[in-house]
């Protein structure tokens, strides 16, 4: 979306506000920016940082973290590897977290299962993940794996749930200018029924 | 005080020449009167004078602001391909300026080439935005009349001083201020929660109804907030629309910022110069005395300058023009200016602070809504136990309520990728179950004066434009940490109370033992005092210099408490109130 654009919804809202309704142009901004965002992932992805086998293991391993449901699509729809293939190429230090962490979870693979971390069966990835994805497991042996298991388990959540398909899948409605704020009698009733404090 | 002025000194060309150490300034305006910081403090000012008819001259650090370009208020994290984490990723390493991206704070904890130090054996953080409206382009619009007794509290149980002035002198400018910035709220007639001029509140949020419902069964009061938001149009600025993202900046101006509001209209007066990019070093006085000039630093071109004026209002935020008067030293003031009393550095304080956060079982499965609001929250706690003797601690706090569905953002789920573990569809799932269900507690409470907390000036240690720089004492007492206590007891009833399940800290970087690092509730003042003792205060009842009648102070340093209601609608009142008057003198030509 073009500054233009938003500067455009603004004025609208300004001037609305005055007079109100307010236009639900602001609303339909969200989509638009949506299909803009996904018009620039799709096609092929060169990655600035990463060799061919890393990506393959960062785009495999962002798919585990956040897989597709019968509720929203997952973290590789979501641009989350090209996020953090993003980040890392502009710094060094995430850089070496991403690549560190990516060698250890291939030499894991092959000393366990005899071949690397994106060519390995799909149980075998996972039967991987199940040790590194809990502090429970934390030894001399797994800490590495945890720890970096920690940053792209951080890293895939963020971009998934700050792209639209993310935001969608949770449920947030707001980012749009109204002329009042309503809150739906049918929320506070639920929850006051919950809360045992009707 | 009601005057309109129509005829004052107009800045005439006065042809001069004087020699200083930099350069020869040749001819140069004297202006009536020069502002230095455009804060909350700063805009009142120049809002007030102009509209009296006073030429005004404002010098700011920071640059001019453009809202438009500079405010990213309705802009969604996917539009950056580093999803508001940065080019080089800085949100990941705590590398990000101010709070977070989004923020339109320009300005940081730390500011490159200007520090600050602390003093042995001391914590304290100092927040500066260094821009046009300073921090009230990003500020939490919490406005809050202090009560009778905050002005009088020795009176009221034998700790600090009482102000020189009382709740009465103050009242008719809270009106003047509400009703010019529009304040939110009801009518309560709570003797810890002054009523004012409000605008009517907007309907609170479901966690909201249910903290109220809360706090009723355990008898403490909890009513609709008092924010410097409109939720009806005011002098051609909009209603707001509800995007809660105040702390965005508000394009349309429907909450308050001191550039916004009062110095772009001003500046439409034809009666306003501006000078950004200055950075004010030092007040020059002439053999009387009085301040004839600003000494400045262009910050751009590190370029030294002088500004010529008949008096001089410091409002550059509390530590700024404490800093500022401690640096104008000269024979016949050798402490710094107008400090013949030596309070000037003393009395530093801030608000107490600590937060809880607590997960609610009764949130889960609720139908989705739009719950953004406006920026901050529709409910809060004022104080209530004023009559209880037997807390443990004097004076008290309030309570502010967070909580709703937040436009996800980074870290937004780190809780649950803590607690819950594990990938794929559980985590998923997990997430999108506890999604909006976790509401925050924050306490501010009152911090009494005492005499290791305080600013002085490093002498080892000069910014990048060779200015000595601020070095913060700071130690809370008993009483604020009994007080902090309280707040953790209390958080945990009301919490209990709504059947929800308590979190922990809300915030344990900032508040580690429970308690908040002095200056990190970003209430930093009472270091330039009022009084009506020359020998025990630095300013007289209308923060004017006892020892330098040209020289007027219109932050929040004049201040004598610092309770249970955050400052900056105090500063506002109080700096409209001195400006009243200094037109009053200068129309008078006292000063
Ligand atoms: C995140 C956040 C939330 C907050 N929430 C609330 C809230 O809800 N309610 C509330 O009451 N308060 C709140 N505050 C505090 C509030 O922002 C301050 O009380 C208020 O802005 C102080 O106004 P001021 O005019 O004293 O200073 P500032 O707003 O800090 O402005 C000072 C200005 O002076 C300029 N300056 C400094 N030094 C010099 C110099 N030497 N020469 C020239 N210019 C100089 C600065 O660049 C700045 O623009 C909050 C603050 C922050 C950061
Ligand atoms: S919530 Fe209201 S006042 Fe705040 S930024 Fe949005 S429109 Fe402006």
């Amino acid at each position: 979306m073009s500054r233009r654009t938003r500067r455009q919804i603004l004025r609208e809202i300004a001037l609305a506000a005055l007079s109100a309704p307010i236009p639900l142009q602001s609303a339909q901004h969200v989509h638009r920016a949506a299909a803009e965002v996904k018009k620039k992932t799709s096609g092929v992805y060169k990655p600035r940082l990463f060799t061919p086998l890393e990506w393959a293991a960062l785009r495999r391993l962002a798919g585990l973290i956040i897989p597709a449901d019968e509720v929203s699509k997952g973290a590789l729809e979501a641009g989350a590897p090209e996020f953090i293939d993003l980040l890392c190429s502009n710094n060094e230090e995430l850089a070496a977290i991403y690549t560190g962490g990516l060698a250890w979870l291939d030499r894991q693979m092959e000393n366990r299962h005899g071949t690397v971390f994106a060519e390995a069966k799909p149980e075998h990835q996972t039967s991987m993940l199940d040790l590194i994805a809990y502090r429970k497991n934390m030894s001399p042996d797994l800490g590495p794996g945890i720890r970096f298991f920690e940053w792209a388990r951080r890293m895939v959540v963020d971009a998934f749930y700050t792209s639209p398909i993310g935001i969608k899948d949770v449920g947030y409605t707001g980012n749009k200018g109204q002329p009042t704020f309503h809150v739906p009698a049918a929320a506070i009733d639920y929850a006051l029924k919950r809360s045992g404090l009707e | 005080m009601a005057l309109r002025i129509s005829k004052f000194r107009v800045a005439t060309p006065v042809f001069c020449i004087f020699i200083s150490p930099m350069q020869v300034i040749r001819s140069s305006p004297v202006y009536d009167v020069v502002v230095i910081g455009s804060g909350a403090g700063g805009g009142t000012v120049v809002k007030v004078l102009t509209d009296l008819g006073v030429n005004v001259a404002l010098l700011e650090a920071g640059p001019m602001l453009n809202p438009a370009r500079d405010f990213k208020e309705h802009m969604w994290p996917y539009q950056f391909e580093h999803r508001t984490a940065g080019e080089k990723g800085e949100y990941y390493f705590g590398r990000q300026k101010g709070f977070g991206f989004f923020s339109a704070a320009q300005g940081d904890w730390q500011l490159d080439g200007e520090p600050y130090t602390t003093g042995e054996g001391s914590q304290f953080l100092w927040f500066r935005s260094r821009v046009i409206g300073g921090r009230t382009n990003h500020y939490g619009r919490i406005s809050l009349r202090f009560s009778d007794y905050d002005f009088k509290p020795h009176s009221f149980d034998g700790l600090g001083t009482d102000w020189p002035i009382s709740y009465d002198d103050i009242a008719p400018y809270y009106d003047k201020a509400e009703s010019f910035i529009g304040v939110t709220g009801t009518k309560e007639g709570l003797r810890t929660a002054p009523d004012g001029v409000f605008q009517p509140p907007p309907a609170p949020r479901v966690h909201e109804v249910l903290i109220k419902k809360a706090c009723d069964r355990l008898n403490i009061p909890c009513i609709p907030s008092r924010m410097a938001i409109l939720t009806k149009a005011l002098n051609g600025r909009p209603a707001c629309h509800y995007c809660g993202q105040c702390g965005r900046g508000c394009i349309p101006a429907s909450n308050y910022s001191s550039s916004q509001v009062q110095i772009f209209p001003a500046m439409k007066s034809g009666r306003l110069k501006i000078v950004t990019g200055a950075m004010a070093r030092e007040l020059i006085t002439d053999p009387s005395g009085k301040v004839t000039a600003v000494s400045y630093v262009d910050v751009n071109t590190r370029q030294e300058k002088r500004i010529r004026c008949r008096t001089v209002v410091l409002a550059a935020s509390a530590m700024e023009s404490t800093r500022l008067l401690l640096n104008s030293k000269g024979p016949r003031h050798p402490a710094g200016l107008a400090n013949s009393s030596g309070v000037v550095g003393k009395y530093l304080t801030d608000n107490v602070g600590f937060g809880m956060s607590a997960y609610i079982p009764a949130l889960e499965g609720m139908p989705k809504h739009d719950s953004d609001g406006f920026g901050g929250m529709h409910m809060y706690v004022p104080w209530w136990l004023i009559e209880d003797k037997q807390k443990g601690f004097p004076r008290g706090y309030h309570i502010e309520i967070g909580g709703g569905y937040g436009m996800p953002g980074l870290g937004s789920f780190y809780g649950v990728c803590r607690n819950h573990e594990g990938y794929g569809t559980a985590l998923k799932k997990e997430i999108r179950r506890v999604y909006g269900n976790t509401v925050s507690l924050s306490g501010r409470g009152e911090m009494i004066p005492n005499d290791k907390s305080y600013m002085d000036i490093d002498p080892n240690v000069v910014d990048r434009f060779g200015i000595p720089v601020p070095r913060f004492h700071f130690a809370w007492s008993d009483y604020e940490i009994r007080q902090a206590r309280h707040m953790a007891e209390t958080f945990k009833a009301i919490f209990e109370t709504m059947g929800g399940s308590v979190l922990g800290p809300s915030n344990p970087a900032r508040e580690p033992g429970g308690i908040s690092i002095g200056g990190t509730i970003i209430h930093e003042l009472g270091t330039v005092r009022m009084g009506n003792d020359p020998k025990t205060s630095a300013l007289n009842k209308y923060c004017q210099a006892h020892d330098v009648k040209n020289l007027f102070v219109a932050d929040a340093a004049p201040f004598l408490t610092n309770p249970d209601k955050n400052p900056t609608l105090t500063i506002v009142a109080l700096a409209w109130r001195t400006a009243e008057y200094l037109a009053e003198e200068l129309r008078k030509s006292n000063v």
